[in-house]
């Protein structure tokens, strides 16, 4: 399919596409297997310039959007989400900066991330505030020139390894979810420390830990917008990135439907290669065709986006729907074409099955999702 | 610091197939990419500017294809790119071919730094690296494996500390700048190339120098320059072949007395 990628564009896939098989495949089944952190991979990726692809250029990004963002993150899901995500999760924590930053709050930190020498993470998510979230339990009371935080954020991803986390907590909980403001939070503040690092099914080379605030000081001028709005700056942030997470799923599809494609041509029974019987063929055929469509609505996702639209939230959330319930299918699939083999971790499937259902539950469950495309079905109005 | 990288452009020894009819390479659809060790010269260049400042200037002699391994080498965030290329350049041994680099280099003018790949993984001589050196009399360390120490900017004491993978381990040696190093796949890990620099290498100019634009004596290019004689190409037969026994000692013994009794020798 022609997507009509501007040269530019072609060049961030294929720099993406060369560090993803020549860097990631290698170390894909290890990092899984021991849950490292990529580190020293992302350290590679620093170096291409490509963890600026969605940075403006007076920020010292490429200057690029979404779009291009979505491009990397599936180029290297397509060998290891896992380690796509690391870069992902950056970009989540770095967009309500964008977003919602001051200037000088947008010096301090994007050309950091731009330059890839500090990472970045988001921090909603609480034991008792998961779609339900902004039953936040996390305060932040004003003191002097701070804000004392306390409480605890769950499954944060980039948990103990990212510099710069952007944390939502309640400035009035009486106001419910209008009590809630966002905070910018570096690393190494006292009073914020991490949890254990959680032992996961899928994206195992990523890490993911609880944050812990213990009175932790954080200074006025890293309060995100104004008190209050901490609810649209998680929402528009969202909003921004759910197309990032179909790519990550529609990078696992590929990824899953190469695999595939190029056992079921090498493997030979009743005589034959598997892929000259119908059954295997129609998988195939069904395989690529939803992956085909789940990036072309991710991209066109993407690109809504960056053309500056308003209402984003529905396309948003398709994309982020659509893609990750292929990428679980196609998964599944795969592993079934390559029969044992595929059950195997001699093969890649498997971890891409694993791997694949974590894009149907995080940055919003795929139910929650569902309920964000029929709200806004319900506000619009009537054509006919 | 001023630097030089010298890249050759061969074919992907990990994808050439070979004719078994005539015991020859099938170049036809083999890709071609920098040799591997170059790359990791290439690289330690590009962090020593990084440590330094100063430019990496990349030089190769070869056809004019091998203008596609030096914008590949821009796009890792080298600063220019020259290519000698001539037909008087043709059918080059190790001599020739070192002594026009050294040709190149003298043109390109002063330097503090040469780096060469250890070898090639076409020819595998390793010899390019030293010759350059004794051409433009500097001394050259090969096979480092790392870089110890640099002190470029001080006239009286520039020097350059270096560990050298030797048999059984490695030793440190030390050399005045300017000099020449080879090195070794360990030195580093090559990056791969950047956003912005490939757009560059897209659009930048590589100099390209024939035999006219150096101060070159003909008799040392090309064939006239080569002393090395390809008298036959084969591939080693083999009359001789180990062959392992398995099992208890006695049952290797038996296996052996066997083998030797059906050989006819005992």
């Amino acid at each position: 399919m022609n997507y009509f990628l501007t040269a530019e564009q072609e060049l961030i896939q294929q720099i993406a596409r060369r560090f993803a098989r020549e860097r990631v495949a290698p170390m894909a089944a290890a990092l899984d297997e021991r849950g490292e952190f990529p580190r020293k991979l992302l350290q590679v990726l620093a170096k291409t310039d490509l963890c600026g692809v969605y940075i403006p250029e007076e920020y010292g990004g490429l200057g690029g959007g979404m779009f291009e963002f979505c491009l990397v993150v599936e180029e290297i899901s397509r060998v290891d989400s896992g380690v796509a995500i690391c870069y992902a999760a950056t970009g989540l924590g770095t967009i309500p900066i964008l977003l919602f930053g001051t200037e000088e709050q947008k010096r301090k930190y994007i050309p950091e991330v731009a330059a890839g020498r500090k990472l970045g993470a988001f921090a909603l998510t609480e034991a008792n505030a998961g779609s339900d979230s902004f039953a936040q339990e996390t305060t932040a009371v004003r003191d002097g020139g701070c804000y004392v935080l306390n409480g605890t954020k769950q499954w944060i991803t980039n948990g103990g390894e990212a510099d710069i986390y952007t944390v939502i907590a309640m400035t009035n909980k009486a106001k419910g979810a209008r009590g809630a403001s966002a905070f910018i939070v570096e690393k190494g503040t006292p009073g914020f420390s991490f949890g254990k690092k959680e032992n996961k099914m899928g994206i195992r080379a990523s890490s993911t830990t609880e944050l812990i605030f213990n009175n932790c000081r954080v200074p006025r001028e890293n309060l995100l917008s104004r008190e209050g709005m901490g609810m649209i700056v998680a929402l528009k942030t969202l909003d921004q990135s759910r197309p990032g997470v179909g790519a990550q799923a529609v990078g696992i599809a590929q990824g899953a439907l190469d695999q595939a494609l190029k056992f079921a041509k090498q493997r030979v029974q009743f005589g034959q290669p598997i892929i000259q019987f119908q059954a295997i063929q129609h998988m195939l055929a069904d395989m690529a065709t939803q992956t085909e469509a789940a990036r072309a609505l991710v991209y066109g996702a993407a690109r809504t986006i960056d053309s500056g639209a308003k209402e984003i939230s529905k396309v948003s959330a398709m994309a982020k729907v659509f893609a990750s319930d292929v990428a679980m299918r196609v998964t599944t699939d795969a592993v079934q074409v390559m029969g044992g083999a595929g059950f195997m971790k001699d093969y890649p499937v498997e971890k891409m099955m694993r791997d694949a259902k974590i894009t149907q539950i995080y940055e919003g469950t795929n139910q929650i999702q569902r309920n964000v495309i029929a709200s806004e079905l319900i506000k619009e109005r009537d054509e006919w | 610091m001023q630097i030089i990288a010298c890249i050759k452009q061969v074919p992907d020894t990990a994808e050439v197939r070979i004719d078994r009819e005539t015991n020859t390479l099938i170049r036809e659809g083999v890709p071609s990419i920098i040799n591997p060790f170059d790359l990791n010269a290439v690289e330690e260049g590009l962090l020593l500017k990084e440590r330094f400042g100063g430019t990496v200037t990349v030089i190769s002699m070869g056809p004019p294809q091998v203008e596609t391994a030096l914008r590949e080498a821009l796009s890792l965030g080298v600063d220019q790119a020259v290519l000698l290329c001539d037909r008087a350049f043709a059918g080059a041994d190790t001599l020739a071919t070192s002594y026009t680099l050294a040709a190149g280099i003298k043109k390109i003018g002063a330097f503090d730094l040469i780096l060469c790949g250890k070898q090639a993984i076409d020819g595998d001589t390793a010899q390019v690296g030293p010759e350059i050196a004794e051409w433009l009399d500097i001394p050259h360390l090969t096979y480092v494996r790392s870089i110890d120490e640099v002190f470029p900017a001080e006239p009286a004491r520039a020097s350059i500390t270096v560990s050298r993978l030797v048999e059984g381990g490695y030793e440190q040696a030390s050399a005045s700048l300017p000099a020449l190093l080879t090195v070794v796949r360990e030195v580093n890990e090559p990056r791969l190339p950047s956003y912005r620099a490939s757009l560059r290498a897209r659009t930048q100019g590589i100099t390209i120098w024939g035999v006219a634009d150096l101060s070159a004596d003909p008799e040392h290019i090309g064939i006239a320059g080569s002393p090395t004689r390809v008298s036959r190409i084969f591939v080693p037969e083999y009359d001789r072949q180990g062959q392992f026994f398995a099992g208890s000692p006695e049952d290797q013994a038996k296996a052996l007395v066997a083998a030797l009794r059906s050989a006819g020798l005992a």
